[in-house]
């Protein structure tokens, strides 16, 4: 029996029910754990709604009309549910679901109405990222992905009394808006084209051969940016690592699953359209590769286990571009599914790592297996994963990206992923060496999380393990060379191995294998990040201040001026025409007489 | 006699009047000035009535004659309470109104 039609509507309204309630009944809210409680039951109902829809394999489009306009509505509001966005309603509410159980532990410690203010947040973002992954059009899903990008500000700054968290909020915006601004100049050069917003039109059109539009390269490019900022690609990825400054449930859930892979899943929505200009795909796939590079070697000389999971969020987002631009969307896809489950393990393991140590520096922690041997079981299985050993959810889904990537004849990325692959294992390893196996014991008292936390991280894991098992057994391998396979694994394995000679083992010294050129040019350009962030600082203090400053002296000075002169002028002008009322009756007897004078010497002379 | 030396001699008086009323510092001085100049109006409306045999004219001349008679009864009674209000009657000191 196919489930009712109003079955996404009702997905997608549930946890807006919840954040209305959460915001307009303020005692609810105050009340802290309560409304964990209702944002909790909210979710649960969603994702019982989502599993149903998966299972059925659900497919709809329902569409109302919204702005109206010369023959036919201008814009459409709606829904539009296929197995793409089947996957990810589940994936959102699944890990929305975890990290709001999981926070109501890990935040436990927090005032009662910033509990409450928290869960509001995670509700109204819940709720937008449903709405983008049900856009059936380009414009339902600008609005929501700026919602989505309002909800990741707000939970960054979460702790809004750090100046920390509060410029990373800032950052994260502003650098984001950047990509937004080409985005919505894309869309409304797309419309402006074609008339339509809506993806179906769109893609028929292109199906037809009917979307020559001269401009299409241009518009498709400037769409492509607005996944450039959200999905953290070069350049603009400089506010992810950042956004750590959040509390870690929400870095796991926003930062790492769901809203930093939109513009993945929003090229992947619009690939029909990105299909028609190659050279935009060459460039994504270019660009997606570079970036998981960059991050890689970024997050190879990070201390901050969090900043460190960051970058390699970074870097997988890499890999989900890279096969997008490379036309296997699909790859992509699966990629950032898989990914959206074992990365949430691992932010939610390292949330439970840094809320027993009370510190983020890998360095500071040591031996952590030996007091919370659970969380490092399932810390373990999400690194596994992530660096690509089989049968884990990562390998297959690294290796079918590789595959499309290979397929698709981009040697040059494919080899950047590659290299990607090798340095993907060994920072993770370091970490896991450094953190959970070094001799150093830990600062403080390290102990086992409440089962409120333990609970999301058992399912995750168990999750990464089952589904990767199926693969294996349903051979869910990509069918790529032969040799692709073992070069992976074996690059994903001496990644391992040199991570463990050189912090297990110790018989390789770190600070002299950094030291030895040429990687030590390297390790001081990644230890400055590329000089990035130096960049964007000094283009904004040089450019944007200076113009501010400047545009503030026009208004202070020419603007205020101007008006400052007029104003006086009227005054001055008012006083003297004041002392013309004499309050003499005689004087103004002799105006009404010179008047009168006047107009008999016109009257004789021109009114003849 | 023309109606010409007639509308001569008002505009004559008028003139007189004006200047009266424009120069006089004392307030009494300028209600002569209106008095001579509301006269002057008087001997044009008799003249018209004259010389163009409507009775019209003559009439409007004695309403003009008795609102003139009350308008003077005013003014003076006026000018009679600022003297003793300011203790003076001269129009440049009577500056209330001024901006």
């Amino acid at each position: 029996m196919p489930p009712p039609v109003w079955l996404p509507l009702l997905v997608l309204a549930l946890p807006f029910a919840s954040f209305l309630l959460l915001a307009v009944v303020a005692p609810l809210r105050r009340a802290g754990r309560a409304a964990g409680g209702v944002g909790i039951a909210a979710m649960a109902a969603a994702l019982a709604g989502a599993l149903v829809i998966w299972l059925a394999g659900y497919r709809n489009t329902a569409t109302w009309a919204w702005l109206p306009g010369d023959g036919g509505p201008m814009a459409t509001v709606g829904l539009l549910v296929d197995p793409l966005a089947n996957a990810m309603l589940v994936l959102v509410t699944l890990v929305s679901l975890l990290v709001q159980v999981y926070s109501l532990a890990y935040l436990g410690e927090e005032s009662a109405p910033a509990l409450g203010r928290y869960y509001t947040y995670q509700s109204l973002f819940a709720f937008s990222m449903l709405g983008l992954v049900l856009s059936p059009g380009f414009l339902q899903m600008f609005v929501f992905w700026e919602l989505v990008g309002l909800c990741s500000y707000l939970l960054i700054g979460y702790w809004y009394q750090r100046p920390s968290a509060a410029r990373a909020a800032v950052k994260a915006f502003w650098i984001t808006k950047l990509g937004d601004l080409g985005f919505i100049i894309g869309i409304v050069m797309l419309w402006a084209a074609t008339g339509t917003f809506e993806f179906e039109t769109l893609f028929a059109k292109a199906q037809a051969h009917a979307l020559a539009i001269p401009a299409l390269g241009t518009i498709m490019f400037l769409v492509y940016l607005g996944a450039v900022g959200k999905s953290a690609q070069f350049p603009l990825h400089v506010w992810l690592p950042d956004a750590m400054e959040g509390p870690t449930p929400v870095s796991a859930l926003i930062h790492a699953a769901t809203m930093v892979t939109a513009g993945v899943y929003m090229v992947a929505r619009a690939q029909p359209l990105f299909a028609l200009v190659p050279d935009v795909l060459t460039l994504i796939g270019w660009v997606g590769a570079f970036t998981a590079l960059l991050a890689a070697t970024m997050g190879c000389v990070e201390n901050d286990i969090k900043r460190v999971l960051a970058y390699s969020t970074v870097s997988q987002l890499g890999y989900m571009m890279a096969a997008a631009g490379a036309g296997a969307a699909d790859a992509g896809v699966f990629h950032l599914l898989t990914h959206g489950l074992f990365k949430a393990l691992l932010f939610l393991g390292a949330g439970a790592v840094i809320h027993a140590v009370g510190s983020n520096d890998i360095f500071r922690m040591g031996g952590l297996f030996r007091a919370m041997p659970q969380t490092g079981l399932v810390f373990l299985v999400g690194t596994l994963a992530l660096a690509g050993v089989p049968p884990l959810t990562g390998f297959f889904s690294k290796e079918a990206v590789l595959v499309g990537v290979w397929e698709a004849g981009m040697t040059g990325p494919f080899l950047m992923l590659a290299l990607t692959v090798f340095l993907t294992a060994f920072y993770m390893f370091r970490v896991v060496f450094t953190a959970f196996f070094g001799r150093t014991p830990a600062a403080g008292h390290a102990h086992e999380p409440p089962w409120a936390m333990r609970g999301p991280l058992w399912l995750l894991a168990a999750l990464t393990v089952l589904l990767g098992l199926r693969f294996a057994a349903g051979g869910g391998e990509a069918h790529g060379p032969g040799w692709l396979a073992p070069l992976s694994v074996g690059l994903a394995l001496a990644g391992i191995a040199l991570a463990w000679t050189m912090y297990q083992r110790g018989a390789l010294d770190p600070r002299r294998v950094a030291a030895a050129f040429p990687l030590s040019v390297l390790d001081a350009l990644a230890r400055r990040r590329y000089g990035l962030d130096a960049l964007y600082d000094g283009l904004y203090r040089g450019f944007v201040l200076a113009l501010s400053r400047l545009v503030g002296w026009i208004d202070r000075y020419l603007v205020d001026g101007v008006l400052n002169v007029a104003s006086a002028l009227t005054l001055r002008g008012g006083d003297a025409l004041r002392r013309i009322q004499s309050g003499v009756p005689q004087d103004y007897v002799y105006g009404v007489a010179f008047g009168v004078l006047l107009l008999v010497v016109w009257a004789r002379l021109w009114m003849r | 006699m023309s109606l010409g030396a007639y509308l001569t001699l008002a505009a004559l008086v008028f003139a007189i009047g004006l200047f009266g009323v424009l120069t006089r510092r004392n307030a009494v001085g300028i209600l002569l000035g209106i008095e001579l100049m509301l006269n002057a109006v008087n001997i044009n409306l008799v003249a018209f009535a004259r010389f163009h045999g409507d009775v019209a004219g003559l009439v409007f001349t004695l309403f003009t004659i008795a609102i003139t008679v009350a308008e003077v009864a005013v003014g003076l009674a006026i000018v009679i309470v600022i003297f003793r209000v300011r203790r003076t009657v001269e129009a440049d000191r009577l500056d209330l109104l001024r901006g």
